[in-house]
This record gives structure tokens, sequence and C-alpha cells, in this order.
């Protein structure tokens, strides 16, 4: 293999290299693990600066895809990412940009976690482009992912449409040789001229779902002729259709024990009719490999169930997480050697808060305050203090969904519950918790918010955050009383002053917030490095 | 030419950066690579691992198949043994000795080790030790890539030109300690 002019990068960088290379005019993003390092690529790389690519963080999913919408308005290209449960948050925008259509190609990276390995579930965001009837592009490895965006960014122009681009954790963070095509420039400033086209009042959204439907069957034909929809023939009675990153396992099977099964690949959605329809005619059993939920094979199969379908819903592949070479080998019959065991002596090594972090700290007067009261719930959310339901602190006792720590203790203060409390942190606070802590205000309800300041997204790796330096005036903008806006340092050293603070506030009868203020450990270190280099 | 290596550890022991090494001296070998890593709440002291797989054929699956491993490339002893359902019969375990203990219940140390020593061919390090004679304990991970070069089938040359070029941001002292380590590594080796 010639790697000259070529670079190693994860799936991810892929992405974001190809959307430059495409010509967009910016990207739009809240981190969330798998999805984090497209964006901080773009905001890295020399070629996005010289050519003023915009990339900052977006505040959440919702405004980073309005944002891009706004954009696509303009007449230019722009990317937005997030992870698959983030696609919920924007799901309002992505859901109605179906509906007026983009001008500007518009792609939208749904970056989904099979397996959960750091997500609440592992929903399948193919779903959610056939729900919204927009074509869905999948990649099966990284070098397709960089050539898929361009493709993608074409088609969203040609058909008017926003395409969602869908990689599962393991494309996104796995490493690979890619090869690069010419760089287009972005589009010139060209904003939409059909301006009531964009505007969803009902007789005109009516006009436009028709559109949207009449479109269907071009993106139908589009699919049957992608070359990213392709048949690899082979001999027998049995055969596999392989969705995105599923080919790789199939092919790594096939390959290895030299097995002769015809394949059927698909990369790019809606299904492609014809080709669907004729594999399937010729074949007896039909292995249905899809990365995420069993979305095709359900649809295959019909409702009243062709057996000839197998997959996830008859077991011969396993119902849920992420697929794996192994999976697939005992699905297409292969007898391999039983591996060898884990050792009895290994332990199991959960990920934890770092030491010197200020989590633990708040942790322990939480725990130290709460010993006074009957009822002990603390209504958390996501970030690394989740890890505060654990042991040794088991202080948290619920981690839903962004936002959902204030959201929630207020319902729970409405039922009855003193003290109710919520740890939320400062990311996750500016994400979706300012309208919560509003209903709040507004209700005069009787909660205890304490936003966990360690002034960035630390567990995606340290991003900036949108609020820091703005708590307390957010707060007071909001209504809350300014005496019962407090800030601690979670310091060992102030825990009783700690404790003490955080009683004062359960006992109040209103809305509080307290401020708990100190630096992320690794953000610290990584700040102290800067520091000490711009010395130099 | 096909090797698959799982590298692992705990998150924050500078796995990422060996794997970027291999990868980069396979990429200018002009061979296929693969390597898939563990990004998120994971790298918060948990337990992890990169998948690196290199072959002059092409690669699909960015996993390695349990049984088809031909390395395991372990910063710390337990996490060696995590992985083993993935190491082929004929496969070798390169471990640093020293054990990274931040959970209450880690294991008798000696019965690790033997267990390793049972369970496989083995090359155990004093990686701690070695990385203080390169003049740093952050060069722990370079000793154990060099500790493991042997098995990798990359000429050790292409391994420190690649050290070379991903240090070389950091100054030429920088680039001179993690050499050294490299060296001290693989003259551990006892083949």
């Amino acid at each position: 293999m010639d790697n000259r002019d070529k670079q190693l990068l994860l799936g991810a960088e892929a992405v974001a290299q190809a959307a430059l290379d495409a010509g967009i005019s910016g990207v739009y993003a809240y981190p969330g693990t798998p999805s984090t390092e497209i964006t901080e690529y773009i905001q890295q790389s020399p070629q996005a600066k010289e050519t003023a690519v915009r990339s900052t963080w977006s505040t959440n999913e919702k405004t980073a895809y309005e944002a891009a919408l706004g954009m696509s308005y303009a007449g230019k290209r722009s990317l937005v990412c997030m992870k698959h449960v983030g696609l919920n948050v924007a799901a309002d925008a992505f859901m109605n940009s179906a509906i007026t259509g983009v001008h500007g190609g518009l792609v939208v990276v749904a970056a989904d976690d099979p397996s959960m390995h750091s997500s609440q579930n592992e929903q399948d965001s193919r779903v959610y482009g056939k729900f919204a009837m927009i074509p869905v592009m999948e990649p099966s490895n990284q070098q397709e992912a960089y050539d898929m965006v361009r493709c993608a960014f074409d088609l969203s122009e040609e058909m008017q449409l926003p395409v969602l681009l869908r990689i599962p954790t393991r494309l996104s963070h796995s490493r690979s040789v890619i090869g690069r095509s010419e760089i287009r420039p972005q589009n010139p400033l060209h904003p939409v001229t059909d301006k009531m086209g964009w505007v969803l009042l009902p007789a005109i959204a009516r006009k436009n779902y028709q559109l949207l439907i009449d479109k269907q069957p071009k993106l139908v034909a589009l699919s049957d002729a992608s070359i990213f929809n392709m048949e690899r023939p082979g001999e027998g009675n049995k055969a596999v259709i392989a969705f995105g990153i599923a080919y790789n396992y199939v092919m790594e099977v096939i390959t290895t024990y030299r097995l002769n099964i015809p394949i059927l690949k698909i990369s790019q959605y809606p299904l492609p009719e014809k080709k669907v329809r004729q594999f399937a005619e010729r074949y007896d059993s039909i292995l249905i490999a899809e990365e995420g939920y069993p979305v095709y094979e359900e649809w295959l199969k019909g409702y009243f169930g062709n057996d000839k379908f197998r997959g996830r819903l008859d077991g011969a592949l396993p119902r849920m997480g992420e697929l794996s070479p192994d999976a697939l080998a005992r699905a297409l019959g292969v007898e391999a050697e039983a591996p060898r065991d884990i050792p009895e002596i290994v332990a199991g090594r959960p990920p934890m808060l770092c030491d010197g972090c200020g989590h633990r700290d708040l942790f322990e007067a939480i725990n130290r305050a709460l010993e006074i009261y009957p009822y002990r719930h603390v209504f958390g959310d996501i970030g690394c203090y989740t890890l505060g339901a654990l042991p040794p602190y088991n202080t948290i006792s619920t981690c839903v969904d962004m936002g959902a720590a204030i959201t929630m203790a207020k319902g729970a203060a409405d039922a009855g519950i003193r003290p109710a409390v919520a740890v939320i942190g400062d990311s996750t606070f500016t994400h979706s918790g300012i309208t919560g802590l509003l209903d709040a205000v507004n209700d005069g309800s009787p909660v205890t918010f304490i936003i966990s300041d360690n002034s960035t997204t630390a567990m995606t790796g340290g991003q900036d955050s949108a609020g820091t330096g703005k708590y307390v005036d957010i707060c007071k903008g909001i209504g809350v009383d300014e005496a019962h806006i407090r800030t601690i340092i979670p310091l060992k050293k102030n825990l009783e002053q700690n404790v003490a603070i955080l009683r004062e506030e359960f006992d109040y009868e209103g809305v509080s917030v307290i401020i708990s203020q100190r630096e992320c450990v690794q953000t610290g270190v990584k700040h102290r490095k800067k520091k000490a280099q711009q010395q130099d | 030419m096909r090797k698959n290596i799982i590298i692992s550890g705990v998150g924050g022991q500078g796995i990422l950066t060996m794997a970027a090494i291999i990868d980069l001296a396979a990429m200018n070998l002009g061979l296929h690579v693969k390597q898939a890593e563990v990004h998120g709440m994971s790298q918060r002291g948990g337990a992890v691992e990169s998948h690196l797989r290199i072959s002059s054929e092409e690669i699909y699956s960015d996993l390695i198949p349990q049984g088809k491993a031909d390395v395991i490339l372990s910063l710390e002893p337990m996490e060696a043994l995590r992985y083993l359902p993935f190491l082929s019969p004929e496969g070798v375990i390169i471990t640093a000795k020293e054990p990274y203990k931040n959970i209450p219940n880690y294991p008798d140390e000696t019965e690790l080790l033997k267990t390793v020593e049972k369970s496989t061919a083995h090359v155990l390090v004093e990686a701690a030790l070695l990385a203080r004679q390169a003049g740093s304990p952050k060069t722990y991970n370079i000793v154990m890539l060099g500790a493991a070069s042997p098995y990798l089938d990359i000429d050790p040359r292409e391994l420190e030109q690649a050290i070379t070029h991903y240090f070389s941001s950091k100054g030429e002292a920088v680039v001179n300690m993690n050499l050294q380590a490299f060296r001290l590594g693989l003259s551990n080796n006892p083949n």
C-alpha cells in the first residue's frame, strides 16, 4: 500500500477532514462521546483556520442544529455533530428541517454508542432518519466515512434535504489510513430567495410535506444507484445483508474462514428497493447484520414474520449490544476454538473520579449534610459527577438526561420530598438546566440546586463550558433570590463550613442555588502547562 | 504480514501514545492499520484497551476477534489478564510488573504474576525502574514499547523514527529520553 500523502485518522477525524475538504463554512456541536473529536479536529485544523470555518462549541445540540440550518439558509455548507442522544435534544429542529428543506448542504452526524460505552442508551439514529424521511448514510469504515461526507453534501444540495451520517463508536474511535480528495471551496453567500418556503405555517408546511413525500421515490432510486450499496457475489442458498460497520465484521469472518457467502452491503438509505428485492428473492436464508436496533430486520421480516430473515430478533445475533466479529462468526455457523477464560483473580476496575477532583469533596459534604434528614435523595445529571452514584459516595440517586436533575428535583419537591436536592455540572446546567430553574423560580419550589462548577465540560475531555463565570448572574437574572445564591469551594478544609451552608439552604422553603466552584484537576494541569509554555 | 496487538492498562497510563507510535511506524512502512481506542467515561481511572491491527493485507474489523491476538502489551499485570480471551494459543503477554492499585480489592501481587506466568508465553518488565533509568517515570509506556518491539514485526529503527517524530514538538531532550527508554525496554528482553 502506498501511504504517501495519506493520514492516520480516527473515524471522527476523517469525517471532520472530509467536511473541511468538501467546503463547509461552519461546524456546530455540543461535546458528546463518541462525536466530540469531529469538532475538536476542526477547531485545531490549520486548514479550517485559514478558511475561517467557524467551530466554537454550541450550548446544546438544538442550538447547534438551528445555527447549522441558518448557515444552510444563507447558502453555505454546514456540519452539525452530536452523540445519538443529542439528536433527541435537537429533534424538533431536525424533524422540521426535513419539512423546510435546506439550501446550502447540511450534514448532521449522529455518533451512536451501541453497548453504551459512555451513554445512557443505545438508540439507533437510523430510526430518526426514517422518521424524518431524509437520506441516511452509514459508512462501514473510516475511508468510506471520508468519501461519504462529500457525497452527503452533494446529495443534500441536490435533494435540498439534510443528510444524516450515522457512525458508531467503533468507527468513530478507531484509526485508519485515509486518502483525501481535492479541497473544494466554500459556497458563496447566497441566501434563500423563496422565503415563504421556510415559514412553516400549516398551509405551507402541508405543501412542503407533500414535496418531501414526492422526493421519496427519487431517494430510493439514488440508493439503488449508490456505489455504497453493493453486492459481493458468493455461492449457496444462504446470504447476508450487512448494514454499515456490520459489513466489516462479516468480511472479517468470511476472509478468515474462507467462506463464500453472498453479501449485500447497505450503507445508504432509504433501502435500495430493487437491490434488496432482487437479492432477497435469490436466497432461502438471509442473515440481517445491523449495528444497533434490528430496524430493517423488523421491516424485512414483516409483521407476520418471514422466517427466512434471521438476526437479532430470532437470536442468531445478540438482541442488544455492539456487534463483533465473534458474534458474526457464530451467526454464520463458524465453530471457532473456545477462547481462553479471564482468570478469576482479575478484579473489575470501573471508572472513578480522579484523585483531587472537587466533586469528591462536594459529595462528602452533601452526604454529611443529609445525615440529619429522613429523606436522602439527590437528583443527578450527566457528567463525571454521575460517578457519585457509586461507592464510596452513593450520593446520586438519578441520572436520566441532560438537565433532568433540575426538573426532577422540582417535581419531587412538588410531591413533598424535603430536602429536594439536585446536583448538575456547569456545562449540563447551561445545556438544559436553565429553563427548568425558571420553572422552579416561577413556582417558588423548595429545591436546592447545586451547580458543581469545574469550569469545563470534563467528561468529554475538557471542552470550554458555555457559562463559565456567568452562573451567579444567570441565576440572579432568572429570579433566584440573591441571598440564596451561595458559592462554596469544595475542599477538605472547608468541609464543616460547606455542610453548614448546605443545611441552611436545604431548610429554606424556596429556590436555592449553591455554586460549588473548583476547577477540574485534568484541565487544571493542562492550563498550568500552557501557562508555563507561554512563559518559556 | 499481520499482527494483532492488544494494548491494555488503566486510563491515563499512556496507552494511546504507544498505539499512536506503532500506528505511525506501520503507516510509514506502507502497511494497513486499524486501531480502536477507548474515549469517554472509562478513561477516568478505569480499565482501558486498544485493539491495534497492522497488516500487509486489507483489514476489515476494527476489533480483534477472540483468540486472534498475537500480543497483549500491558502497562499493568492484572490488565494483561483481563484480555486473555483475545489471545491466540501461541500468543505472548508482555507486561509491566508494577501493579496499578486504584481499587480496594486489588489481588495479591505474587499470585497475579504467577497467574501471568502460567497462562502463556510472557515477558515481565521492571518498567518503573527502567523508566527512572531513562530519566523520567513518564517514559514508562515507552519502556514497554521497547520491550514489546521484538514481537511486533516492525524494525525497531522504524519505531525509533516514529518516537522521534511523535515527541519532536517537545524538544530534543524529551526525544532522547524516550529513545533511551525504548532501548532500555528493548534490551530488557530475555530473547
